[in-house]
């Protein structure tokens, strides 16, 4: 064990503080959910993407640095502290970019990676269907192949951001006679092609955050499938694990916000003392957010060793979602009465963006696959207990 | 002893339910946020015909002279419906503070007339609460000066909207300047009075809370055993059902807290403060968790502006704090159980 960085990394971390303390949007942009806030954030990554900063840890001919994983630890770390904005094409990069990494060819790597790191496509996701939620194996949307196209008909839901964006990735069913993870196939779908019909969702917030697609005969190549036909479960699955645990969430996001709900209760230490659970949490949070963050250079060294990532990915998910949630909970009850005003009100003054990450954290038990689902998980694949 | 209500309470309670279902769905709910006001004049109408306006109003003014313990079978209901309306800020709270007044000040009479009528909106400005619920529409704001308790008419104060994550709640800053004319009270009878009004404000809310558990409660029980997933119902698997009975167990022990409470109010116990944050905490704890876990078992659905969770959710989440924050409420509890002083023998459950 050897817990010094080393001077490249030392380096690194204080080349990307100085570019954001230079580069980073004094006022903060507008929510990411609106047209307005989305082409704001678009612009944002671009900024990043021209100092190769965007996906540090991609190759340099995609568009990266060629970051290891711990200068990738050390970029988050430096990016959420700094305040910078939320990562509007994540989806895309931190889950379809790998995916295409594994199982991408030569041509679609070239194709589409370069523009994913620049944001010059957007990227939703399309798993969700309205019958296929916790159980994605149920997805009815299909791909019937004719000649050199497939032609998709069916619907997906809950695709976050998709009435703003380019592209969509998801899985259909390219084989009628299929059932459940077999016959599905992943693939890459343009969403201005003839027959795509995208309506809003709006969510918690009121917010157009998410939309529904409907296929309609839309055609879509034979080379936009990523991976075999056929075997989309089993391509959608491979980078699952990981992303959705360390990736997606990586810890400089909720160390940010266990500093910011440490300095909320100094300022309101009085007030928040008369309910001493407060400063329990306040603590406990700082604990937990310190907690995800070694488990994740511990995660990250074992990688490093060759180690591949399993089940216990599971238990990610669960940590990161109910830290948060605790974490904004707890911002709302220091700021007791003023907690419930939303941001033009003029009496509500920093806490509105609590308020706004306290509507998003009631998501985070619920997307990237529930925590019920992952407990169930960790449960059966994990500890091997028996199926229900 | 016999701590239960009586048929004609539950009667009643189960009309105020029948009319609210049909007069305050949620689509029309919906239709009242759109407005500027934020309030529907036909709904008050509606409501003062049912006699609601008129339940805490002393006989004598043409009132039903209920007391706090119908109240909290009253507000449960109000909680329930979500209704976007002050009545119970006018006809309990207001109602409460104004009968209290010494009668031979002029316009206490007026007032109660009014207010069983339902020609007047009352807006309550307890020093507890920073901002001020319903100032906006209110046709008469009672508001703090020290210890000295104003009735000031709406057009002698400036309100300064302050929105919240609750559309039906329309929470203000009033600005306003004292005067002889607009007191009501004051000194020891105006620390009394607002110190009264404090526990039925808190009541209020609690009621209030314990409804909107119930009924989130209710929504996401209807929604697990419909919505099918793995091919069955969603509400089958263990880890939905414990989130749901968990609800169901914070309920069930929060509501005799909340009648517990009411009775030492109606009866003025030494203790009433102390019953009443309790009930508040307990009613509180009951929304809050019943809006964590019945979002969880909604998925997705539950995190849309669609579906009608949400209108219940966020009302917990804006009245959790409201008439004093957890704090607040737990320092009052913490004061009393671990004084020096408290009374906490056998027999103390229901005072001696
Ligand atoms: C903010 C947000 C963004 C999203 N973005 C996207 C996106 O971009 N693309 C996309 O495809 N999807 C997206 N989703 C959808 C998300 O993946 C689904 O919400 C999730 O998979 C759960 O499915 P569901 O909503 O249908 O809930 P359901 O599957 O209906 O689940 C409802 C409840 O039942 C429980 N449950 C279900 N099955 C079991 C079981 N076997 N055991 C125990 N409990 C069970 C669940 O845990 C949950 O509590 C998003 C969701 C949210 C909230």
């Amino acid at each position: 064990m050897d817990l010094a960085y080393t001077p490249k990394q030392r380096a690194f971390r204080a080349e990307v503080r100085a570019w954001l303390a230079d580069n980073v949007p004094r006022t903060p942009l507008v929510s990411y959910d609106t047209r307005e806030g989305f082409e704001q954030h678009r612009e944002w990554e671009r900024r990043l993407f021209d100092a190769r900063l965007s996906m540090v840890m991609w190759p340099e001919a995609l568009g990266g640095r060629g970051c290891d994983l711990i200068e990738w630890l050390i970029f988050e770390e430096e990016y959420y502290a700094s305040g910078a904005p939320l990562r509007v094409n994540q989806n895309g990069q931190l889950l379809l970019g790998p995916t295409l990494m594994e199982f991408g060819t030569e041509a679609q790597k070239q194709r589409f990676l370069p523009r994913m790191a620049a944001s010059e496509d957007m990227w939703a996701q399309g798993w969700s269907e309205p019958n296929a939620g916790s159980d994605m194996a149920a997805i009815t949307s299909k791909a019937i192949r004719e000649g050199d196209h497939y032609v998709l008909n069916g619907q997906k839901t809950w695709s976050t951001r998709a009435i703003y964006a380019d592209w969509l990735f998801g899985l259909f069913r390219s084989d009628p006679a299929s059932s459940r993870h077999h016959g599905l196939s992943f693939l890459l779908v343009p969403l201005d092609t003839p027959g795509v019909t995208i309506r809003p969702i709006r969510a918690l917030n009121g917010k157009e955050a998410f939309a529904e697609i409907f296929f309609d005969d839309v055609r879509v190549p034979v080379e936009n499938r990523i991976g075999d036909e056929g075997k989309g479960w089993h391509v959608a699955m491979a980078t699952a694990g990981f992303e959705r645990g360390l990736l997606l969430r990586s810890p400089g996001r909720f160390q940010h916000t266990a500093r910011r709900l440490v300095a909320l209760y100094q300022a309101h230490r009085e007030s928040a003392d008369r309910d001493p659970t407060i400063r329990d949490a306040v603590c406990e949070s700082w604990m937990g957010a310190e907690a995800y963050a070694l488990s994740a250079y511990h995660t990250v060294g074992r990688l490093a060793k060759g180690a591949r990532i399993g089940d216990e990915a599971s238990t990610n998910k669960i940590v990161w979602s109910e830290l948060d949630l605790k974490m904004h909970e707890t911002a709302m009850r220091i700021l007791g009465a003023r907690a419930e005003l939303v941001a033009e009100a003029p009496e509500a003054e920093d806490g509105a963006s609590w308020l706004e990450g306290f509507l998003f954290a009631q998501a985070g038990p619920i997307y990237a696959g529930t925590n019920e689902i992952q407990r169930n998980i960790i449960a059966e694949r994990m500890l091997g207990l028996p199926k229900s | 002893m016999d701590f239960t209500f009586s048929d004609d309470q539950l009667a009643f309670r189960e009309a105020v339910s029948r009319f609210l279902m049909t007069e305050a769905a949620p689509e029309m709910l919906r239709e009242i946020w759109e407005t500027d006001v934020g309030r529907s004049p036909d709904l008050r109408h509606k409501i003062a015909e049912q006699g609601l306006t008129a339940l805490s109003v002393p006989e004598s003014c043409g009132g039903l002279g209920m007391d706090d313990v119908a109240w909290s079978l009253m507000t449960q209901e109000l909680g329930y419906y979500a209704i976007p309306d002050s009545l119970a800020d006018t006809a309990y709270v207001a109602a409460g503070l104004i009968a209290a007044l010494p009668e031979r000040l002029p316009s206490r009479e007026e007032w109660l007339r009014r207010i069983t009528d339902g020609s007047i909106r009352i807006a309550v400005g307890h020093p507890v609460n920073p901002l001020v619920a319903d100032a906006h529409p209110a046709d008469l704001l009672l508001l703090a000066h020290g210890d000295e308790v104003h009735a000031v008419p709406r057009a002698l104060a400036d309100v300064i909207a302050n929105p919240s994550i609750d559309c039906s709640r329309r929470l203000g800053r009033v600005v306003w300047e004292p005067n002889t004319a607009t007191l009501v009270a004051a000194g020891e009878a105006g620390r009394a009075l607002w110190a009264a009004t404090l526990e039925r404000g808190v009541l209020s809310v609690s009621g209030q809370l314990l409804g909107l558990a119930q009924r989130m409660l209710d929504l996401s029980v209807d929604y697990t055993a419909q919505r099918k997933q793995f091919g069955k119902p969603i509400g089958s698997f263990q880890a939905v059902k414990h989130h749901l009975a968990d609800v169901a167990t914070r309920i069930e022990f929060a509501k005799p807290v909340l009648y517990r409470a009411a009775h030492a109010v109606a009866r003025g116990d030494a203790d009433a403060s102390v019953r009443v944050s309790h009930a508040k905490l307990a009613c509180g704890e009951a929304a809050w968790l019943a809006g964590r876990h019945g979002i969880q078992v909604h998925g997705a659905m539950g995190y849309t502006w669609e579906v009608d969770l949400q209108m219940f959710m966020k009302r917990a989440w804006a009245l959790d704090a409201s008439w004093g924050d957890r704090g607040f409420h737990k320092a009052r509890v913490a004061g009393f159980v671990l004084g020096d002083a408290a009374a906490l023998g056998p027999g103390r459950t229901f005072g001696e």
